[in-house]
């Protein structure tokens, strides 16, 4: 069964007003997210994988050791990281919830510093990537960065937010300032509801 | 890799100025960023600190323009003022107090430093980018030379198989995420090939390919480099490019590598 680009939960324009254009969301979601679904059908199509969960195969073809990663797995992992992508933002403004800010404090010793770091992360991500807070398997938080499709389930890390460094998301509303994107990203588009939803 | 007159003439100042020309004398042998720093930190009380760049970022060899309608003139611009501007800053903060050596120098063991690797491979690819270019009225009347061209046939058959296969190389499916497409010649000489490399990775760095390779000819497939006017229509660029190829200039980076075994200088 082929997988399917969600749509996205608001309008294209909905981020406008906070940073992120709606050319920007017409091209990243209706043409690059809409191609690592297409590519990954394609490629998925008569394998072992055909048939399995995004999860199961993000899991099954990701290899530590190689330096690329294989066509599969770039693009099924594409496609999750921008399926949580766009769920991970929201317009209008969100209060960041109790429990969230504790599990920050406990782990990074301030909000502050949770974003420090994120920040940090991303823009210290050399060529394309992401910079995650993630939840490790002992309940701690901590933020990585990956290179190109890899992400959270590659090593067994639950995904709580996650900003998309590739180029492509931040090129037509910032340019090459990434470090903008980023503090626009963290102040005025997480959806915090969403992100404490997500740790369980 | 120019002192300026301004510096040039302290460094002559402090000189005649010191009351240690013993210590001078011991310099003869230092290199020119360690007379440079002496000087500056002599002149330090007299004027304001002189920075020791030793890299540059090159001109472009024709307008932002010039390359339309193939690679846009605000890719151009940004591409050469923001992103290899930067790549220039870097390298300097990276060597800075460190010998002063060609760009080219660095590439060899560059996975050994992440920030010569990431920004010195930065400088070196887009500066050896730019002088591959020209303006399709000009580019449109070079091709490769007989020797040349006899390497791409020997290598892939014919010209137009190179073609494909080099954009082949160059699809997100080769390359995914941020890169560039080399064509190389191998150490020896005798023989072309089509290399991808990740991020700013070029042929030259040891590690890369299983020999060091010498290129003549690259393409920087980073969506910086495209996104303005093609968004994720990377094949397009690809194929546009070659509208702005110069093989004046990739026929005398050939006939170099293959006399010299060594890569070209930027």
């Amino acid at each position: 069964m082929a997988f399917e680009l969600p749509d996205l939960p608001y309008a294209h324009d909905a981020l406008a007003a906070k940073g992120m254009s709606a050319e920007t969301l017409e091209y990243h979601h209706d043409l690059h997210h809409k191609a690592y679904v297409d590519n990954g059908n394609k490629l998925i199509a008569g394998t072992e994988w055909d048939g399995k969960t995004l999860e199961e195969i993000i899991s099954g073809t990701y290899d530590a050791s190689s330096v690329a990663q294989n066509g599969i797995f770039n693009n099924i992992s594409q496609l999750w990281n921008h399926n949580q992508f766009w769920e991970m933002m929201g317009p209008g403004t969100s209060a960041m919830p109790g429990e969230l800010e504790k599990a920050l404090v406990e782990s990074f010793g301030s909000v502050d510093e949770f974003k420090s770091q994120f920040s940090a992360a991303g823009a210290g991500q050399f060529g394309s990537g992401w910079a995650w807070l993630v939840k490790n398997a002992d309940g701690s938080l901590a933020v990585i960065k990956t290179e190109n499709g890899v992400n959270p389930l590659c090593f067994n890390q639950t995904a709580l937010l996650g900003c998309d460094v590739w180029e492509h998301s931040y090129y037509i509303d910032f340019r090459n300032k990434r470090p903008a994107y980023l503090s626009n990203f963290l102040d005025n588009l997480v959806n915090w509801e969403n992100v404490a939803s997500r740790l369980g | 890799m120019k002192l300026s007159a301004t510096i040039s003439t302290l460094l002559i100042a402090s000189a005649s100025a010191w009351s240690t020309p013993m210590s001078m004398k011991a310099d003869v042998g230092s290199n020119r960023r360690d007379l440079l720093k002496k000087g500056a930190a002599f002149a330090a009380g007299i004027a304001a600190p002189i920075a020791a760049n030793a890299y540059e970022l090159p001109d472009l060899p024709y307008p932002f323009d010039a390359l339309e309608p193939y690679i846009d003139a605000p890719t151009m611009k940004i591409h050469h003022d923001k992103h290899h501007a930067t790549y220039v800053t870097n390298i300097n903060k990276a060597t800075e107090g460190k010998d002063e050596v060609p760009i080219l120098d660095l590439m060899a063991d560059a996975l050994e430093a992440t920030p010569v690797r990431n920004s010195g491979g930065g400088h070196y690819n887009h500066a050896f980018f730019w002088e591959e270019l020209a303006p399709h009225d000009k580019a449109s009347k070079t091709k490769p030379s007989a020797d040349l061209a006899a390497m791409i046939d020997k290598s892939f058959g014919s010209f137009d198989e190179m073609k494909a296969k080099f954009e082949a190389q160059a699809a997100p499916g080769a390359v995914f995420g941020s890169g560039w497409v080399w064509l190389a010649v191998n150490q020896k000489g005798d023989a072309l090939q089509i290399i991808g490399t990740p991020n700013q990775d070029n042929p030259l760095m040891k590690g890369v390919c299983d020999e060091i390779m010498l290129p003549v000819l690259g393409l920087d497939v980073w969506e910086h480099a495209y996104y303005l006017k093609y968004q994720n229509r990377r094949p397009e660029y690809v194929s546009n490019w070659w509208s702005v190829v110069n093989w004046d200039k990739v026929n005398s980076n050939f006939d170099y590598v293959v006399a010299n075994h060594v890569g070209v200088s930027v």
